[in-house]
């Protein structure tokens, strides 16, 4: 444990990958506790899947596997996801669900059949694009690390900046419209951002687990808090240990995957919040409820003695 | 009453509330909408004088809260237009305030009363500054006009119906508006939640303040309201209560599915049930 510690100031990759690890879990909790609270969880699973076919076309138009290139892609293709889902949603009978459906698998497939000619065509360089698919946390640089804290710190910035905007317009959209806030930017602006949450963990967890570190932390954090902006620090600390646990289980030698493990430690926190969380933890929950049951009925006076026997 | 003259005083609103022009709060002028190609409201026209508290009336799906949507910016009509003190409302907004339908946000949100009810002073705030000691006390203020500053530390999703509906005009008494918009305050409340509402309405009243209010239950349009905007997708008529609020004329809005219930002035949607031809007789019986 000391030696893991030790490797994790002073290796170069295990530094790379919990630290790369540690940013992506920070802005998928902080975004995650948006979507999630706006009921459109899903919507970050949609996005990363959509993002898939933007990398192939961006190593197919560059040759290169630039991050900053097919980050770039990916970004474009989630985008057009996004607006994709809305059209769908506005303009015909389809509704929210099936319309993500839609464009989760649709983009999806089409980044698998990219991704497929891209290997047939025999172009150097090209093997490690799959990665993407389920993540490759081992192979991140410090050049990757890099860009990934950049967007991450844009991302956060401006949610730290219009955090009252951004807190109303998850409340209530329809009263910020009427306070003169202009609802349709702003809903453009959240899904951004939630499009640079997902760009942020392509590399590392991949578009298949990505939704996971969205949503995960954000609902773990809700069980501890009634607060909203205790429930984004708390998904953001939740989302960083799970990225720092699960680049550390990934380095002890087994061999094992980092992004999956990431996403089970993430799973393990929520499943510990489900029950002692402080604000809506079962376990809590039945405490509370047990002793209010009990000062009910010490508050109720004993029946008379002959009313007894029905 | 006392209480409401001193809040304001002491909240020193009308020192940050610049006056209003001198036009009517309201003046709709042939508004007609439709959503898709379903037709809502017809060549809507009326004006609200200030002061006075006006129930919007009419049966469900008869445009009451298109309507409110329209004069709020937050649909555009197909023809006509809202003004409010003479404008639209894009430049009028800061003499608005909105109570929207409680069922119309999540009150699961993570979040406690004293929180919401600061939201009612975001549109003074302006873009990036966050609200400080003196929107809490204001907040505060607000809660305590409506008697539940006991609750402001507490999870919205832990009040009662109407507790929550409590906060909300709390949230639109924050905004310190001259214009209030309420869409069904009084739905799903119960009787000391409503008599509470009402005081704050005549409170409101009192300090020359114009509130307009979607309401369902024609039993009390009497009661409560100084004027009645009778709503059928049409304008049926609109007026002070006394001259406007007549058998003929909500008959003429709920299209003959009202009956006369008392010779008191109460009225009341009959329920579905009854036979076609036994409702006729009956209105005409009572309205000849």
């Amino acid at each position: 444990m000391g030696g893991l510690l030790r490797d994790l100031l002073f290796d170069y990759t295990l530094r790379n990958v919990a630290l790369g690890c540690a940013i992506l879990g920070v802005t998928g909790g902080v975004l995650g506790s948006f979507a999630i609270l706006r009921r459109q969880g899903l919507l970050g699973d949609a996005l990363a899947h959509a993002a898939l076919p933007g990398v192939c076309v961006a190593f197919i138009l560059t040759g290169a596997k630039t991050p900053a290139v097919l980050l770039l892609g990916a970004a474009v293709s989630a985008w057009l996801g996004a607006l994709l889902i809305l059209a769908i949603v506005r303009g015909t009978r389809i509704k929210q669900d099936a319309a993500l459906g839609i464009v989760l698998s649709t983009f999806f497939g089409a980044g698998v059949v990219l991704l497929t000619a891209i290997a047939r065509s025999g172009n150097a360089g090209q093997s490690g694009l799959d990665a993407f698919i389920f993540g490759q946390a081992a192979t991140l640089i410090w050049r990757d690390v890099a860009t990934m804290g950049l967007l991450a710190l844009a991302a956060l910035g401006v949610v730290a900046l219009l955090f009252k905007e951004l807190k109303l317009l998850t409340f209530d959209p329809a009263f910020a419209a009427t306070l003169g806030y202009p609802v349709g930017a702003l809903n453009v602006l959240l899904t951004t951002l939630i499009v640079v949450a997902v760009v942020i963990g392509l590399q590392a967890v991949g578009v298949v687990l990505m939704a996971a570190l969205l949503i995960t932390p954000a609902a773990a954090a809700r069980q501890w808090t009634d607060r909203f902006a205790a429930m984004i620090g708390l998904a953001a600390l939740f989302g960083a240990a799970s990225g720092v646990a699960g680049a550390l289980l990934s380095a002890t030698g087994a061999n094992l995957p980092t992004g999956p493990l990431i996403i089970l430690v993430a799973t393990a926190i929520l499943l510990l919040s489900l029950l002692f969380g402080t604000s809506r933890g079962v376990v809590w929950s039945r405490i509370r409820d047990r002793r209010s049951r009990r000062a009910a009925l010490a508050a109720v006076p004993p029946p008379p003695p002959n009313s007894g026997g029905s | 009453m006392t209480t409401t003259e001193a809040t304001l005083t002491e909240r020193r609103s009308f020192r940050d509330t610049p006056a209003p022009p001198d036009a009517a709060p309201l003046d709709v002028r042939g508004v007609t909408a439709a959503y898709r190609d379903q037709p809502v409201l017809w060549d809507v026209s009326f004006t609200v004088p200030p002061g006075q508290l006006v129930g919007i009336v009419g049966p469900n799906g008869a445009g009451k809260t298109t309507l409110l949507k329209i004069v709020m910016g937050l649909m555009r009509p197909a023809a006509g237009q809202a003004l409010i003190y003479g404008q639209p409302f894009a430049q009028a907004r800061r003499w608005v305030g909105y109570v929207p339908q409680r069922g119309s946000v999540d009150w699961d949100f993570p979040t406690d009363a004293l929180d919401v009810v600061q939201m009612g002073r975001y549109g003074r705030l302006g873009w990036f500054r966050r609200p400080g000691a003196e929107e809490r006390r204001r907040a505060l203020a607000c809660l305590e006009q409506l008697g539940i500053a006991h609750l402001a530390g507490r999870q919205i999703s832990q009040l009662s119906g109407g507790q929550q509906q409590r906060v909300f005009l709390a949230r639109a008494l924050a905004q310190d508006a001259r214009l209030y918009l309420m869409d069904e305050p009084f739905a799903g409340v119960d009787f000391k939640t409503e008599q509470a509402i009402l005081a704050l309405l005549r409170e409101l009243r009192a300090a020359g303040r114009t509130v307009i209010v979607v309401h369902h239950d024609l039993e009390t349009v009497g009661d409560y309201f100084d004027r009645v905007v009778l709503l059928n997708g049409r304008l049926v008529a609109e007026g002070p209560v006394g001259e406007v609020f007549t058998r003929e004329n909500v008959a003429a809005a709920y299209g003959g599915s009202v009956a006369f219930l008392s010779d008191e002035g109460m009225w009341g949607v009959v329920v579905a049930d009854m036979d076609g031809a036994a409702r006729s007789e009956r209105a005409a019986a009572n309205g000849g």
